[in-house]
């Protein structure tokens, strides 16, 4: 692995994480929730290829991107439901 | 530059490698697209930790260290007109004009719903292979693989080498299909190889046949799981479950370009002839989408493709090499049949549309999946049924088969105001 | 077994509406849907309920219908949301037209306001800048047509009503024949939409395609139904192809984009240039759409009458044979007036409305 480490803010709280990987990987590494349902249960990456769209989170201000399609960038803000 | 490319293929996988190299060689111009940042596909996914395999990445540097192939990573196919795709990467939308194409699309992982299915920590087999490779930290974490099919000793192999701790792989495929499957492999040598060499890797963790994880527990997230099988019912405590049930071809694309398909079993695939053509005269497709069969039989199928759309002869002996490699679909479907423990999994209370929340019990008293969809909402988020829907035709609900734009969610700006064709660059290189 | 007070021939939201209201009055109801119960125009309508004041028959319905659809702002199905509709003037020139406007719904009963520039911006702070004004109907609202008609149909089962999932072949004196051989006898209601010459070819109806984008879901963007004041001009028009900005917030956050009208569109594609011209109409007004993701895009056909005003009554030189169709753009608003208009005729009973402005007769004399 890169041994580049890149700053997102999460939720507001800065992290660093490895680079080049996605912010999908990144939140599950760092154990946060990615998404609230409809009815208000949590969800989290499941198909990890950009089918499914439980790894919703807003990047950058952009509500609803997939997590796991976008490679971290620094100064990227990631925002989740809780 | 607005000139048209003589032929757009789409998918980066062993397929549209295969399909973009044999098309170059033949001196068309190119454009291969994909929607993953790296080329590959799934089963050759970009590892951030351990690269490319060595196939994949002489399969890469094939199509792109030759004139004539234009690579666009990023890149979503979200709408089709005559003559041109539209596209968007995460710039721009523009419209991309083709004159042959060929749709190397893949497959989706087949997820089917049972109790707990949507808590955090439960992923696809495939998905855990793909999240682990986009650099999930699985170091020390507890994995229990379960569902059907040979991907999930593929899975067992990512998560071992990225650090878990894999408790064990649960096949709902019985103890004497599963032999008879692996007695059946010596017709495709390579294949006897994959599946030896992931079984050496595997050496020490427990393959269990017969056995089903019948629901996932846990408040916020996974704790637990209940299993059954051979050896009655247990609960083992894990972190993970990765669970998946075989996959299936991804027609999105095919069916909104109004290809026709064909149903062999319960899953639709791409029709085409011997040459890979689909229904429509102008376009070709191969590899999984026209049948899970294996990356042997989709380069293979992607090379024909490739020829066929350049317009050159296809050799006898190639064609005859992707016969017998496609046998291997059947030899597939025939042995990892799901068992009815599995279609009975879900419950009414159990959430099958994950985008809307709607319950199993909320679509049974449907007549068709057009009126389920239009009085629970079943399939029309954001994910357009993409999982759903393969799970309500794998348990007898009827299949799905909107095939209208856009093919993927897209940016209304793309639909209304789309780009001029940019200039793009060839052979822009692959990162390992 | 097989005679019935009233047989209902399909079930978008017009018949379904028609067979609640007769099994409401206690008659026997057969209702014939060979489809999903409405899975037609009903699907695919947007669900504005908007009284549209451009022709005072047309208003007149508008209005009485809207009045019975309060009946359904608690029903959790219904999706009903008071949303209000915004007329968006772009110029002087609309503007100017707003206090007629304005007096017509008065006079209708109907509460509207005039809306100055800075008040529209306050309204909704997301439009594009340099626009006139509007005016503000607050009371209207948006419904999920499709679960209603259901709904419909379902109270009229409960109440005894027969459904046949059948395609009806051919009426016949006293009746009429399903696909399946049987024959029902009865009066007969003919409300299938754009299909109604299949059954009654005398009386002409035409299909005005029309195609709705949706979004994602998100944080409100808009709070009314919003119309540009030129929609009524696209709407009654003779174009063969227009567009109008037209854009609603759904209760669930997603945003419903339209919209575009098509005669003579014999397929129900997506036309990817007519999507591309209505999002460039919604972006003149929403610039900020632009950033936000389609979900689906679907298309549907409004069922025109020779003059605009929906078929409702009893079909001259047909014995027993009654038809409600025909109702444009307007058939989700309008159905609920529709149905009681057209079940007190039946029962011979004073209308609340003047019926004439919709007797069939007119286009056949």
């Amino acid at each position: 692995m890169s041994g580049d480490r890149v700053r997102l803010t999460v939720n507001g709280v800065p992290v660093d994480v490895p680079g080049r990987i996605s912010v999908a990987a990144a939140l599950l590494g760092l154990e946060r929730p990615f998404r609230r349902s409809l009815s208000g249960q949590r969800r989290a990456p499941l198909c990890g290829m950009g089918v499914c769209f439980e790894c919703r989170v807003r990047i950058d201000g952009r509500a609803q991107q997939r997590a796991c399609q976008v490679t971290v960038r620094d100064a990227m803000r990631v925002d989740t439901d809780d | 530059m607005t000139e048209a490319f003589d032929i757009a293929v789409i998918g980066a996988g062993p397929a549209g490698l295969a399909a973009a190299t044999a098309a170059a060689g033949a001196g068309r111009r190119v454009v291969l697209i994909d929607s993953q940042p790296t080329a590959g596909g799934q089963v050759w996914r970009h590892d951030v930790a351990h690269g490319y395999p060595a196939p994949a990445r002489r399969s890469i540097q094939g199509a792109m260290s030759g004139h004539g192939v234009t690579w666009l990573p990023e890149t979503q196919v979200v709408a089709a007109e005559s003559g041109h795709l539209l596209v968007q990467d995460p710039r721009r939308g523009y419209r991309l004009p083709y004159r042959s194409l060929v749709i190397a699309s893949g497959a989706r992982e087949l997820l089917l719903p049972f109790p707990g299915w949507t808590l955090p920590g439960v992923v696809g087999a495939g998905g855990l292979q793909a999240l682990a490779k986009q650099g999930w930290a699985l170091r020390g974490r507890r994995v229990l693989i379960a569902g059907s099919g040979p991907l999930l000793l593929a899975a067992a192999h990512t998560a071992r080498r990225h650090g878990a701790i894999v408790l064990g792989v649960h096949e709902q495929a019985s103890a004497a299909t599963i032999h008879h499957f692996a007695r059946g492999l010596w017709r495709w040598p390579g294949k006897l190889a994959q599946a030896a060499s992931l079984r050496l890797s595997l050496a020490g963790i427990g393959y269990y046949p017969g056995s089903v994880v019948t629901a996932a527990l846990g408040d916020d997230a996974l704790s637990a799981v209940e299993i059954e099988g051979p050896r009655g019912h247990e609960r083992l405590d894990c972190d993970v479950l990765a669970v998946g049930f075989g996959l299936v071809p991804d027609l999105t694309l095919a069916r909104h370009l109004g290809c026709a398909t064909r149903t062999d079993h319960v899953h639709a695939q791409v029709d085409v002839n011997a040459q890979q053509r689909t229904s429509r005269d102008d376009t070709f497709a191969a590899g999984e989408s026209c049948g899970i069969g294996g990356r042997d039989c989709a380069r293979l199928e992607g090379t024909i493709a490739g020829l066929a759309a350049a317009g050159v002869p296809i050799p006898a002996a190639l064609l005859h090499r992707r016969d017998h490699a496609r046998a291997f679909t059947r030899h597939l479907d025939r042995h990892f049949i799901l068992s009815p423990r599995v279609h009975d999994l879900a419950r009414d209370d159990t959430v099958v549309c994950r985008c809307e929340d709607v319950p199993l019990g909320a679509i049974r008293p449907h007549a068709n999946g057009r009126s389920a969809k239009l009085a629970t909402r079943c399939g029309m988020g954001a994910c357009q049924g993409r999982i759903c829907g393969a799970a309500l035709t794998e348990l007898g609900h009827g299949p799905s088969t909107d095939a209208r734009p856009p093919v993927f969610p897209t940016r209304l700006s793309t639909l209304g105001e789309p780009d001029r064709l940019p200039s793009l660059p060839v052979s822009r290189g692959i990162s390992t | 077994m097989s005679t019935f007070d009233l047989i209902v021939i399909g079930a978008g939201i017009v018949g379904a509406a028609c067979a609640e209201k007769a099994t409401a009055e206690g008659l026997k109801v057969a209702i014939i849907e060979p489809g999903t119960v409405g899975g037609g125009a009903t699907a695919a309508a947007m669900g504005h309920l908007v009284a549209m004041d451009d022709d005072p028959a047309e208003l007149a319905l508008s209005r009485y219908s809207l009045a019975l659809w309060e009946a359904f702002t608690d029903l959790p199905l219904a999706e009903f949301s008071r949303c209000g509709t915004l007329w968006i003037a772009s110029n002087d020139d609309e503007f100017s037209h707003i206090p007629a406007k304005l007096a017509r719904l008065a006079d209708a009963g109907i509460e509207a306001e005039l809306v100055e520039a800075a008040y529209l911006y306050e309204l909704e702070p997301m439009l594009a800048r340099g626009l006139r004004g509007g005016l503000r109907v607050p009371r209207e609202g948006v419904v999920y047509p499709p679960a209603i008609a259901r709904h419909l149909v379902d109270r009229a089962v409960e109440r005894g009503a027969t459904f046949h999932a059948q395609h009806a072949s051919h009426l016949q004196p006293g009746g009429v024949t399903l696909q399946n051989g049987s024959v029902l006898h009865g009066p007969v209601l003919v409300a299938t939409g754009c299909a109604l010459p299949q059954l009654l070819p005398s009386l002409p109806i035409r299909a005005r395609k029309g195609h709705l984008v949706i979004t994602e879901r998100y944080a409100p963007m808009v709070r009314h139904q919003l119309l540009e004041l030129g929609y009524a001009d696209s709407a009654h028009g003779a174009d063969t192809a227009s567009v109008a900005f037209n854009v609603q917030p759904r209760p669930t956050g997603q945003i419903l984009i339209g919209s575009s009208r098509e005669y003579d569109a014999n397929d129900a594609d997506v036309s990817m240039d007519m999507v591309r011209r209505m999002l460039q109409r919604s972006f003149c007004f929403l610039p900020g759409l632009r950033d936000l993701d389609a979900l689906r895009i679907w298309t549907g056909f409004r069922p025109v009458s020779v003059d605009g005003l929906p078929y409702l009554g009893r079909v001259p030189g047909m014995a027993d044979t009654w038809v409600a169709a025909g109702h444009e753009g307007l058939g989700v608003t309008t159905s609920l007036g529709s149905a009681s208009l057209l079940i007190d005729q039946l029962l011979s009973r004073a209308t609340a409305i003047d019926a004439t402005p919709y007797d069939p007769a007119r286009v056949l004399s």
